[in-house]
């Protein structure tokens, strides 16, 4: 069985987590295919959340699976596709059934999903969630009465250390420690320059854990996309350069080899707790990834 | 003021299509600055009926007139006379006004030519703003003026999301990130620790949908 998450941020190590994506429809195969993979090999894993606003089998689904094959789960909630009474009935129902983290996000915006004509919920916002898990923690609902049973988690959530511009970022990271946020996973970060100067900010809050988070570039042409379109992310020009003069066929190799030396480096020098890695649809490389990285 | 925006004309075509005798009626107020419902464009939308009816060859009768608010019902009754000549009132006002003229003249189909889109303000010539929801519990004191339920596309009212992009926002990169310019604003004031505190989930019950105020 795995360590429970609080256990391995607090010990001191050099925490790895990685993500799985529920697919879209019934089909669990490559789902549990995913799990078996890297259960073992990592601390903890994400399960998504309808993410980029497409429809999918429920993270709690899949967190569930996760923690039934012997892994650690960290539920991803975000409050696009639940009001207050949702988000808190589906906070008791993972916590009876052994979920013990939750990462509180807001979440996309719905046009940018599959759905684009429904509506988005956003009752509460990432703070409001966060502050809500603490407050279900002390036996109480949101309405301010009596919980039967109460709940107990390792709550996160993120924070994107490049955006622009970056002081209201910063203020809403302080909002979030102060809301009861244990660890943060952050947006993809390229230039480790951008990290440290985060990590200098944050080392100020020494109860919270910072995971860089590192999304495999499996071509230069899913670099250069991720650079111009994703709000928040940055690849300096010499690592799309790189993937642009992989051999043919070689480019997803040259991303694992970039991933696998930037979570290196973060080790090395400690620059911050940990890495969550990000494959998005590649989650049978994340081996390959730690072994680049000699973890 | 309320912005609203004409209907597709195919669309009020296939609206009025049982109708023999339409009258198209204006509202003076909101939508006369938004160019949707006023005078003028009842005239226009008139016109443009006639020609589509007279290329189809069909016979149809429209009148055209304008009242300075459809919401309210003193400005109605002047209209009773006229809306007994016809099967159904085209109403170019907002919802309120549709609903006001249905309430008057409930025998009568009334039908909305304007989408109603929101609550704003004009932002250049020809391009109006939503910034205000109507919500009943207002924070502007707090954010610079700037209403973060209305301007951020989700609402938030504890600061950006990740969608955040060079002060723009992720569904569009033509609309500004309303959280960014709330810290512009609050820096410029020195009060960047309203931003600070910590804002508790809304209170939806701030009104009670549909709203209702009885003045004490």
């Amino acid at each position: 069985m795995a360590k429970p998450f609080r256990e391995v941020l607090n010990s001191g190590k050099f925490v790895v987590t990685s993500e799985v994506a529920p697919p879209k429809g019934t089909n669990l195969e490559e789902l549990l295919h995913h799990i078996d993979l890297l259960k073992n090999k990592v601390d903890a894993l994400n399960v998504t959340d309808n993410q980029s606003s497409v429809m999918r089998f429920p993270s709690v689904g899949a967190a569930i699976l996760i923690k039934e094959r012997g892994g650690e789960p960290i539920l991803q909630m975000t409050c696009r596709d639940r009001n207050r009474l949702a988000l808190q009935a589906d906070i008791l129902f993972a916590y009876t059934r052994g979920i013990r983290n939750v990462l509180c996000l807001t979440g996309d915006s719905i046009p940018v999903g599959d759905h684009k004509e429904a509506k988005g919920v956003f009752d509460l916002d990432s703070v409001q969630l966060l502050n809500m898990i603490r407050i279900m923690e002390s036996g109480k609902d949101l309405g301010g009465n009596d919980l039967d049973g109460v709940v107990e988690f390792c709550a996160g959530a993120i924070v994107t250390p490049e955006a622009r511009p970056i002081e209201p970022q910063l203020i809403k990271f302080e909002k979030k420690i102060a809301a009861g946020a244990e660890f943060f996973q952050t947006q993809a970060v390229y230039d480790l320059d951008n990290l440290r100067r985060f990590m200098e900010f944050a080392r100020r809050y020494d109860n919270v854990k910072i995971l860089a988070g590192i999304v495999l570039l499996a071509s230069a042409g899913m670099a250069r996309y991720m650079d111009k379109n994703v709000p928040g992310i940055f690849v300096p020009q010499d690592l799309i350069d790189e993937l642009a003069g992989a051999e043919k066929g070689k480019a997803l190799e040259t991303g694992i080899q970039i991933a696998g030396r930037l979570i290196r480096t973060i080790k090395e020098e400690a620059i911050c707790d940990g890495v969550h890695i990000m494959a998005i649809g590649r989650e049978g490389v994340v081996p390959d990834i730690l072994a680049a990285a000699g973890i | 003021m309320i912005v609203g925006k004409q209907k597709p004309l195919s669309e009020i075509r296939e609206m009025i299509a049982d109708y023999k005798k339409v009258l198209i009626l204006g509202c003076g107020t909101c939508v006369t600055i938004c160019f949707a419902g006023g005078e003028r464009e009842a005239a226009i939308l008139a016109s443009s009926l006639r020609m589509a009816d007279k290329i189809d060859g069909k016979e149809r009768v429209f009148s055209e007139y304008t009242v300075k608010r459809q919401c309210e019902r003193e400005f109605l009754e002047e209209l009773d006379d006229k809306v007994k000549e016809v099967d159904a009132v085209l109403s170019l006002a907002c919802g309120i006004g549709v609903q006001a003229l249905a309430e008057r003249f409930p025998t009568t189909p009334i039908l909305p030519g304007l989408n109603t889109s929101f609550l704003g303000f004009p932002d250049e010539h020809g391009v109006w703003s939503e910034t205000c929801s109507a919500c009943g519990d207002c924070v502007l004191d707090q954010t610079g003026g700037i209403c973060p339920i209305t301007r951020c596309t989700k609402g938030l009212l504890n600061g950006p999301c990740g969608g955040t992009n060079n002060g723009k926002c992720e569904v569009d990169p033509e609309k500004d990130c309303a959280w960014t310019l709330i810290y512009q604003r609050l820096e410029k004031q020195g009060k960047l620790d309203f931003m600070r505190k910590y804002y508790p989930p809304r209170n939806f019950q701030a009104v009670v949908r549909p709203g209702k105020i009885t003045m004490e």
